[in-house]
């Protein structure tokens, strides 16, 4: 994809880098807690929820970006990116449902929740935009 | 949409990143709008307008 940069790309880029750092931490926390020394009801759903919580954070870091990037047309392809992600994951998960609704599939999600799948059709739009601005380029070395 | 930034930024001796300081977008936003792939905001559009001294109409005509 072109180069492009902005304050909001910036602040986008250092809140998924804390996001994922805090997940990762947690998500090895828990591993651990969980397998050596489970805890009692309540606190095991507190606890279990915790490695949630960073992934929730991703989303929300990826709407501020929608919210705080300032050319219009970057928005525009960031919001193009988030909708493709939202359609591949509702397309993925609504599959694997009837999958699993008929017995075609093992029940369980074995790992693989919404938001993986969600984050993996970011990366479809990403290459999606990306082809747009190569076309574009291309227009313009025509003209 | 058709425009006419493309003769209008070369009558000026601009590049596309000349005309994209001067109106604080990148400069894949002017080629985009250069090449029909976007259409700018109304905001946007007479960002543009403004600096050329020319009406919107004259820069972005119906297709």
């Amino acid at each position: 994809m072109a180069r492009y940069s902005s304050p909001a790309i910036r602040r986008y880029s250092r809140r998924l880098g804390g996001c994922l750092t805090l997940y990762l931490i947690l998500v090895f926390a828990m591993g651990w807690l969980f397998r050596h020394n489970p805890p009692p009801a309540p606190w095991n759903v507190l606890l279990a929820i915790l490695p949630a919580l960073p992934v929730l954070g991703v989303v929300w870091t990826v709407m501020r970006l929608l919210v705080e990037e300032s050319d219009e047309f970057w928005r525009m392809l960031f919001v193009r990116q988030a909708l493709i992600a939202t359609g591949f994951c509702l397309t993925v998960m609504t599959i694997w449902d009837f999958l699993q609704n008929y017995d075609v599939v093992a029940p369980g999600q074995h790992g693989f929740g919404a938001a993986f799948f969600w984050f993996m059709g970011l990366g479809v739009g990403a290459v999606w935009n990306a082809i747009t601005l190569w076309r574009a380029e291309k227009a313009a070395d025509r003209a | 949409m058709n425009n006419r930034l493309r003769v209008l930024r070369a009558e000026r001796g601009w590049s596309q990143q000349d005309l994209a300081q001067h109106l604080e977008v990148s400069r894949q936003s002017v080629n985009a709008i250069e090449t029909g792939r976007y259409d700018p905001s109304l905001p946007l559009a007479f960002r543009i307008a403004d600096l050329f001294g020319l009406p919107i109409e004259a820069i972005f005509l119906r297709d």
